[in-house]
């Protein structure tokens, strides 16, 4: 684990968050640790309901009944988040953390115009406008043109009078992303900014946000479930499994070489067309419910490699140079894999 | 939006408590509609039972216990409990039977309607096109009209009775079931297991009777549940204005429309009537309620 | 053309499906004029036995419009469609419901395409039960057994109701549903984008498993290029109600000819990304269907657009073996994809 250094912009350790339900507890993120540095594009994969949005939710402060943080810390440039009150978390976030929603085609406000929705993070939390009066809307309205033109609206003056429905999904979702840019965070957490897009639209989206990562500065954390989007824009990822980080590290590391079962079945299991005319090998069975999950491997019951060792809480085991996993088998896994090649 | 969420960050005390709080909402809700249940069924128990419950026949009129008090006030007889009407009928008698004549009405309006609306509502809302434009319009026109007064005209058209009731009562009920089975059609018949249905070669009939009404049968049955509420109310309205069964047969509207007249010295006439009609409204109102929520997934978790 | 109606399973001509917005009398005096999308327009091509056909293209584009329209779950507006030498867009009702036990659909959404109200065993049975196909209770039992037991779920399964399952076990079922009938030819309407990766791979293993044991032809509809790459023999490429173009798989995707080709294969995220691929930026959003662009309707984002595209409307030809395109550029042999950097 790298230490609070300087470069470090968010340190996650330990994070458990639960969900009261009347079936029982459900465990969605259970003692996930992550960590972001400033400028780094992290890449958060993994199945559906495996607690993506969850930990980054909770990073947020936007845990609502009936779930809630039940442990961990979350340091964000050497600040306790978790101990922070309601008001000052209100403050961070929009303004050194944002994020955009999966949902971006709910996730805007439809009674207010575009414009007003992009004023309101503004008015919040920018500290350098004007203090008052014509000088300060006038400054407030030439940021809003500045962020939606970032984004790539075209003739973004008019385009601020008009409501989300004028929009497509894609300009929404861009919409989206200029209004968590509007107060210029330290840390974008772009949560599913391209699954409900097109793919000539989603390729705009996602440079994009890459351009303005590198102009800005900014650390980004893209959640997607789609390895390739995960290749092409992020220098580290993180796979996530059934509420735990299963493996990290460099991604050209862990794309090319993966250690974790699930990872690998993950990327065996990607129909691509190179693979025509083979068999695709698919992860056999089924993501284990999260209420009272036994102290096992969470992919035991899916895991090729499976044995009676894997029956007990697994540690994450360093994997290589920057790279952890999270199976007993590691060193194994690695040295089969040399041997099929 | 997140961005600009203010909504306060969950710490552990609040979540525990609204939870808390939540679960005991639930909890007294579904008893108050499980006990406004139990006494519609009183209610209907007393109704079908009624000759073996009430403790004098209805209509026999004693002229000696002309407007006699409940038992418990100056004058009162325990034999007739709830005291005796202007014509000396027992009161309590006559609303043991009274509520055979509203739950009947209620009922048999509520059936024959729901029964016209989902059929007029399945054919509009899947056959679409001419269909549709004619029924609905026919809803449209229905609904242009004040209820009571459109009962009353038809009432005084077809003369006073039972079935005239439920005749007039139904001509214009059987709109609501309709409308609410149009929209639920309309929005089942885009499902993709319909679509399913018609690709493997169901017919129209087996489509609308076997994919569509099952998966649309709860709302109906709610909405008509609670329909029955407004049904009673205006059979009573009806009877109050002399347009109801005609006497000596026992209605609580016609019981209460009786008593008008004595209410400041016999108060009983008109109120224990009055207050059978609130309970019988209530009981079905606060039941068919608990019935929605149990209905509708949106109130579950 | 690249149909050969002699030897193809299925034979679409310039099929058409508009939809029509509503118009009543109100609309009609107040003078608004009737809203008409053109979902499908012009389409043609041919589906030989045994081949899988996918259908690419972005959401809205008239895929599944498409799809129902040969079949007929909505009524083409004009065209035909020929299955095994019958018109099918002439039959009667009796006739259309035999045909149907040969032409089936499995769908995307793999929650509302089955009935909440049915068990597997009524869902996986109906097609027996409504066609006749088996003559005693126990005989359809035994069918829907070995069907649902082919598509890898149990019989223990039988008379429990849909939402006891997961995703990709309801599509599983959806499945089942469609090939308890023995049918021939399968529209799949993106069967596998509403799941989970793992659990995609599941199913194309399982529908490429059943397509060589059952003989099956598929029209496999995706907006997934890795999917349809991997599964097609041939690809179809729409773009706002037109295939701009089609071909054998490898020329589509190592040789595509349509701007719109080449900008979608250029999109795609690779996971083996050694190099960064050469990447055609595509400006502005997908028009709407409800004023589609004069000419080429590509031209409102092509970066090739000259000024004949936007008047004129190109006539799709023929540029290689079995490969078709429509585009007023093809023969100046311009590219997108070649030297733009890496
Ligand atoms: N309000 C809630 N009540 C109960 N359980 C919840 C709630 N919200 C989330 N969960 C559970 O938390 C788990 C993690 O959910 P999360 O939304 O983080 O998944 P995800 O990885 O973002 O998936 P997706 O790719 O589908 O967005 C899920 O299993 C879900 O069942
Ligand atoms: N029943 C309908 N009535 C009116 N318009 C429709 C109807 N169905 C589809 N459309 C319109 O026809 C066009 C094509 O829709 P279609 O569903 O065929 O697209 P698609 O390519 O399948 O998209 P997706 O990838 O999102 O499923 C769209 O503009 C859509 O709005
Ligand atoms: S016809 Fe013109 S606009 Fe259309 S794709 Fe070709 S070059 Fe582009
Ligand atoms: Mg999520
Ligand atoms: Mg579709």
């Amino acid at each position: 684990m790298m230490q609070n250094d300087e470069n470090t912009l968010l340190e996650v350790s330990g994070l458990r968050t639960v969900f009261d339900t009347r079936a029982g507890v459900v465990c969605a993120v259970d003692g996930v640790d992550v960590t972001v540095r400033r400028g780094e594009c992290l890449g958060v994969v993994g199945e559906s309901g495996s607690g993506k949005s969850v930990t980054f939710g909770s990073v947020m402060g936007l845990v609502r009944a009936p779930g809630r943080i039940d442990a961990g810390s979350i340091i964000f440039e050497g600040q306790d988040l978790r101990a922070l009150g309601p008001g000052q978390m209100r403050a961070i976030r929009g303004r050194d953390i944002a994020m955009t929603m999966q949902d971006a085609l709910t996730a805007l406000n439809p009674a207010l115009t575009v414009g007003e929705q992009i004023r309101e993070v503004l008015e919040a939390h920018d500290e350098e406008l004007p203090a008052r009066g014509a000088a300060r809307r006038r400054a407030i309205r030439e940021r809003a043109v500045e962020m939606l033109g970032l984004v790539g609206i075209p003739s973004p003056g008019e385009r601020l009078r008009q409501y989300p429905h004028e929009f497509s999904g894609g300009m929404r979702q861009r919409i989206m992303i200029a209004i968590a840019l509007a107060s210029r965070p330290k840390l974008l957490i772009a949560d599913e900014p391209t699954t409900a897009l097109d793919v000539t639209i989603q390729a705009q989206v996602l440079e994009l946000i890459s351009d303005i990562r590198a102009r800005l500065g900014m650390s980004v954390v893209l959640i997607t479930h789609d390895l390739g989007v995960v290749a092409e824009h992020c220098e580290r990822v993180m796979v996530m499994y059934a509420g735990q980080v299963v493996e990290q590290g460099p991604t050209r590391d862990v794309i090319s070489a993966p250690q974790h079962p699930y990872t690998k079945g993950l990327l065996a299991s990607i129909p691509r067309p190179a693979l025509r005319g083979e068999r695709i090998h698919p992860i056999q069975g089924q993501v284990p419910d999260l209420i009272d999950l036994p102290p096992q491997c969470r992919f035991y019951s899916r895991c090729p490699l499976a044995g009676p060792d894997c029956l007990k809480n697994i540690a994450m085991q360093p994997a290589g140079p920057r790279r952890m996993a999270r199976c007993i088998r590691v060193e194994n896994a690695a040295t089969r894999q040399e041997a099929e090649v | 939006m997140t961005a600009i969420d203010n909504g306060p960050a969950a710490s552990a005390d609040p979540v525990v408590n609204s939870i808390f709080r939540r679960n005991m909402a639930t909890f007294a809700e579904n008893r108050l509609a499980l006990g406004s249940a139990v006494v519609v069924l009183l209610f209907v128990l007393m109704a079908v039972f009624a000759p073996f419950i009430a403790p004098h026949d209805p209509n026999v009129t004693d002229l000696f216990r002309r407007l006699q008090p409940p038992a418990w006030q100056e004058g009162g007889d325990w034999a007739y409990l709830l005291g005796c009407d202007a014509l000396g009928r027992d009161i309590l008698s006559r609303i043991i039977y009274g509520a055979r004549i509203s739950i009947f009405v209620g009922a048999a309006v509520v059936l024959v309607a729901t029964t016209i609306g989902i059929v007029a509502g399945l054919a509009a809302g899947f056959l679409r096109g001419w269909v549709d434009t004619v029924i609905s319009r026919v809803v449209d026109i229905l609904l242009g009209f004040p209820y009571l007064i459109f009962a009353i005209g038809l009432m005084a058209m077809m003369g006073p009775g039972l079935i005239n009731i439920i005749l007039a009562l139904v001509y214009k009920e059987w709109v609501i079931p309709c409308r609410v089975v149009r929209g639920e059609t309309l929005a089942t018949r885009e499902l993709e297991y319909v679509e399913a249905a018609r690709a493997l070669g169901a017919s129209s009939r087996h489509i609308m009777m076997r994919e569509i009404l099952p998966n649309i049968l709860s709302p109906v049955i709610v909405v008509s549940t609670i329909r029955m509420a407004h049904v009673i109310i205006l059979e009573a309205s009806l009877s109050f204005l002399g347009l109801g069964v005609q006497p000596p047969t026992a209605s609580w509207g016609a019981m209460v429309a009786d008593g008008r007249a004595f209410i400041m010295q016999s108060w009983w006439v008109s109120t224990f009537p009055g207050i059978a009609i609130l309970l019988l409204v209530l009981g079905i109102n606060v039941a068919s309620q608990g019935l929605r929520d149990a209905f509708d997934p949106r109130f579950h978790e | 053309m690249i149909a050969q109606a002699d030897t193809a399973l299925l034979d679409v001509q310039r099929l058409s499906k508009t939809y029509l917005g509503r118009h009543n009398l109100a609309d009609r005096l107040s003078g608004r004029k009737q809203t008409r999308v053109q979902a499908v327009s012009d389409v043609s091509f041919g589906v030989r036995p045994g081949e899988i056909l996918g259908l690419i293209g972005e959401s809205g584009c008239g895929k599944s419009t498409l799809g129902r329209s040969i079949l007929r779950l909505h009524e083409p507006s004009a065209g035909k469609v020929v299955f095994d030498g019958v018109d099918v867009t002439g039959l009667d009702d009796a006739a259309m419901k035999a045909m149907r036990r040969r032409m089936q659909i499995i769908f995307q959404d793999p929650y509302a395409s089955l009935n909440p109200r049915r068990t597997v065993a009524e869902i996986v049975g109906l097609p027996l039960k409504l066609h006749g196909l088996t003559k005693t209770p126990t005989e359809a039992r035994d069918k829907v057994v070995a069907m649902v037991e082919k598509v890898g779920l149990k019989s223990a399964h039988l008379d429990r109701y849909p939402h006891q399952f997961s995703g990709g076990q309801r599509q599983r079922i959806g499945i089942a549903r469609a090939l308890v009938s023995n049918p021939e030819f399968i529209v799949c309407d993106e069967p596998v984008s509403a799941l989970d990766v793992s659990i995609q791979a599941q199913i194309i293993e399982l529908l490429t498993d059943l397509k060589q044991e059952m003989g099956l032809t598929y029209l496999f509809i995706s907006h997934d290029i890795s999917v349809i790459g991997y599964l097609s023999d041939r690809v179809a490429v729409m773009y706002l109600g037109e295939i701009v173009e089609m071909g054998p798989v490898e020329s589509i995707l190592t040789g595509p000819r349509h701007p719109y080709t080449q900008s979608l294969m250029s999109a795609v995220p690779e996971v083996d990304a050694g190099v960064r691929k050469a990447r055609v930026r595509l400006t502005g959003d997908l028009p709407s269907p409800l004023s589609p662009p004069s000419g080429c309707k590509f031209h409102t984002r092509c970066p090739l657009a000259i000024d004949i595209c936007r008047r004129q409307a190109p006539v799709t030809e023929r540029v290689g073996n079995g490969h078709q395109a429509a585009c007023h550029r093809l023969n100046e042999n311009l590219s997108l994809l070649d030297p733009v950097g890496t």
